[in-house]
């Protein structure tokens, strides 16, 4: 059992950071174990925002050398991202592990992330015009202050609060998923994939890297292979509830979108509060009444259902 | 058509008949003389129904809230009105005693569940599970609900006014389940007795496996499930979807005369096969 939640504002934005963390606190009974936001902010023009880890957080108890370590991969992606051209604005040092920089790049996305996930213990969480992926151990409160989530304005937003049940508890395993190496294009999900590894090996030979053996992982990778392939999200989606086995409901974000699926059987919840100005999903209402002081009117979803919103 | 005597409409508007496994579901009705003392048990409370109680549950826990349930029914209270529940999950359970609940809002998971006797009525929306195992009384809900939705109820009426998820009525008992909207799928799901109805669609694998019970769709159904097979309407179903429904101020919206019937084809019976050792005896 996961939570997961999304929101998008579809005239103007809104203070996304503390939405999402009011509706995953209200969800931190469904998974415990890990907390994710993929968060959209206004693009900057011509500018990607990178974030990336350099260690699982507990590597850091593993002795007093793994600082030094650290210090040697941090400078080991300087150096490769320099010798492809990437030009940094800005970087900052969220925790000694997590990276946050605004980059100016035009080359190809997929080499520069192959190369600069090449030194041992990195991982990119996120390349994108606006999106801001963030994960971490522990709860909505922890992981948002860590971060420093709230007051993040942006337009829309996914978020997870993960139950781990088939992988380890650790970021990598964490969710939301950058649908690598689409910029800008995130999945979380609440399920079980049953052919997750038979899919795997196919998109492992179609070229596509996996980081953890999170079935939820898998989700990303196809919906972006697929996007690849030249299908729209929804398209995409929609291809999902007949070639992903399991029990799943999903979100997905992209720049302007916002999208849910959920498998043919229904066996895992969504509950739906549309308005003209905003749509707030989230596995229960409760994580989307934390952010209503009055009632509002819910539906869930059908089995089989691809919904898509835009800003 | 069949007639009602009066004992037989009391028993209809409380929701208290059901069927008994016989063949072609049949009716039962409960005697309401033989009934009069379910609500006077020894942990029932006698309540007042004209003196009420606000209970606003913003800041408290589940637990806190039924339990605070049980001391007012134990005050006499018979008329309890709970205020700000933001879908808060488990809300109440477990109720064992005439009472009338209004709930002015939205509840989340397990609303109502275990319950035996109560009038609730919810202007909001309910959760997944809303009900489960209801054994008598009535639960009203405005607006929509999540899935699982009267699972396993016995007795009672279950009404949901607008649309609801999968698995409606999943291994139903008893009772009556309706919906005034739609429905997902394997709605019925194992239905053994009681009466569902759905005002508009059904969602695949309608009544799928179900040993008994019947089952009216006003709309479309999307596909049967195994063992689920057209029934004929009768005059008695269309007297009882016209007292149920004018009951609760509800509408099939191409009216009842168009409604589907729905039972158990019974292929899929065994339970008057003997046992493999139990033919051996008799052979």
């Amino acid at each position: 059992m996961c939570g997961i939640a999304g929101i998008i504002h579809r005239k103007k934005g809104g203070d996304v950071g503390t939405e999402m963390t009011s509706m995953l606190r209200a969800l931190k009974h469904r998974g415990p174990d890990s907390t994710g936001f993929a968060l959209y902010g206004e693009p900057a023009e011509g500018e990607y925002v990178m974030r990336y880890k350099i260690a699982e957080q507990e590597e850091l108890s593993s002795g007093f050398h793994i600082h030094k370590e650290l210090e040697e991969r941090k400078a080991l992606v300087d150096e490769r991202l320099r010798g492809l051209g990437v030009e940094i604005l800005s970087e900052e040092a969220v925790t000694e592990y997590a990276y946050r920089c605004r980059i100016k790049f035009d080359g190809d996305m997929r080499k520069m992330a192959d190369f600069i996930e090449d030194v041992d213990g990195v991982e990119i969480l996120s390349i994108g015009e606006g999106l801001e992926l963030v994960k971490d151990l522990g709860d909505a409160d922890v992981v948002s202050d860590q971060y420093s989530l709230n007051g993040f304005a942006g337009t829309h937003g996914l978020g997870h609060t993960r139950m781990a049940t088939e992988s380890d508890v650790d970021i990598r395993s964490a969710h939301p998923y950058w649908a690598y190496p689409f910029k800008d294009v995130s999945v979380v999900h609440n399920g079980q994939l049953t052919n997750y590894w038979n899919f795997r090996r196919q998109l492992e030979h179609r070229g596509h890297r996996f980081v953890s053996n999170c079935d939820s992982e898998l989700i990303a990778v196809y919906l972006a292979d697929k996007m690849d392939q030249g299908k729209d999200l929804e398209e995409s989606m929609t291809d999902s509830l007949s070639e992903l086995d399991g029990a799943f409901t999903y979100l997905v974000a992209t720049t302007d979108k916002l999208g849910m699926a959920k498998d043919t059987m229904a066996a895992k919840p969504m509950v739906i509060y549309e308005s003209d100005d905003m749509v707030v999903l989230a596995s229960e209402e409760v994580a989307i009444r934390s952010i209503f002081p009055h009632e509002v009117d819910t539906f869930d979803p059908y089995e089989g259902e691809v919904r898509v919103w835009e800003r | 058509m069949g007639t009602l005597n009066d004992e037989q409409h009391k028993s209809y508007d409380m929701g208290m008949h059901t069927e008994q496994l016989s063949g072609r579901t049949m009716q039962k009705f409960f005697s309401l003389d033989e009934d009069g003392g379910r609500f006077t048990q020894p942990y029932t409370h006698d309540v007042d129904f004209d003196k009420k109680a606000d209970l606003d549950i913003k800041d408290m826990e589940a637990s806190e809230v039924n339990t605070k349930i049980r001391e007012l029914m134990a005050e006499g209270y018979g008329h309890i009105v709970i205020k700000n529940p933001l879908a808060k999950h488990s809300i109440c359970v477990g109720i064992l005693n005439r009472l009338k609940v209004d709930i002015e809002g939205s509840l989340g998971y397990f609303g109502c569940g275990l319950i035996d006797g109560p009038n609730v009525r919810i202007t909001g929306r309910v959760g997944w599970s809303c009900a489960e195992n209801m054994m008598s009384g009535t639960v009203v809900i405005e607006k929509n609900a999540g899935s699982t939705f009267g699972a396993a109820i016995r007795g009672g009426d279950l009404v949901c006014k607008g649309d609801v998820g999968s698995r409606t009525g999943i291994d139903q008992k008893g009772g009556n389940i309706i919906v005034g909207g739609s429905t997902g799928a394997f709605s019925g799901f194992m239905m053994q007795r009681g009466r569902m109805v759905i005002l508009g669609n059904a969602g695949i694998n309608l009544g799928d496996s179900m040993y008994d019970g019947t089952i009216y769709v006003g709309g479309d159904v999307e596909s049967y499930g195994v063992d689920a097979v057209p029934g004929e309407m009768t005059d008695m179903d269309a007297k009882w979807l016209e007292d149920k429904l004018n009951l609760y101020g509800m509408k099939a919206p191409n009216g009842i005369s168009k409604m589907k019937k729905i039972v158990a084809g019974k292929q899929l019976w065994n339970y008057d096969n003997l046992e493999p050792t139990e033919k051996k005896i008799i052979l």
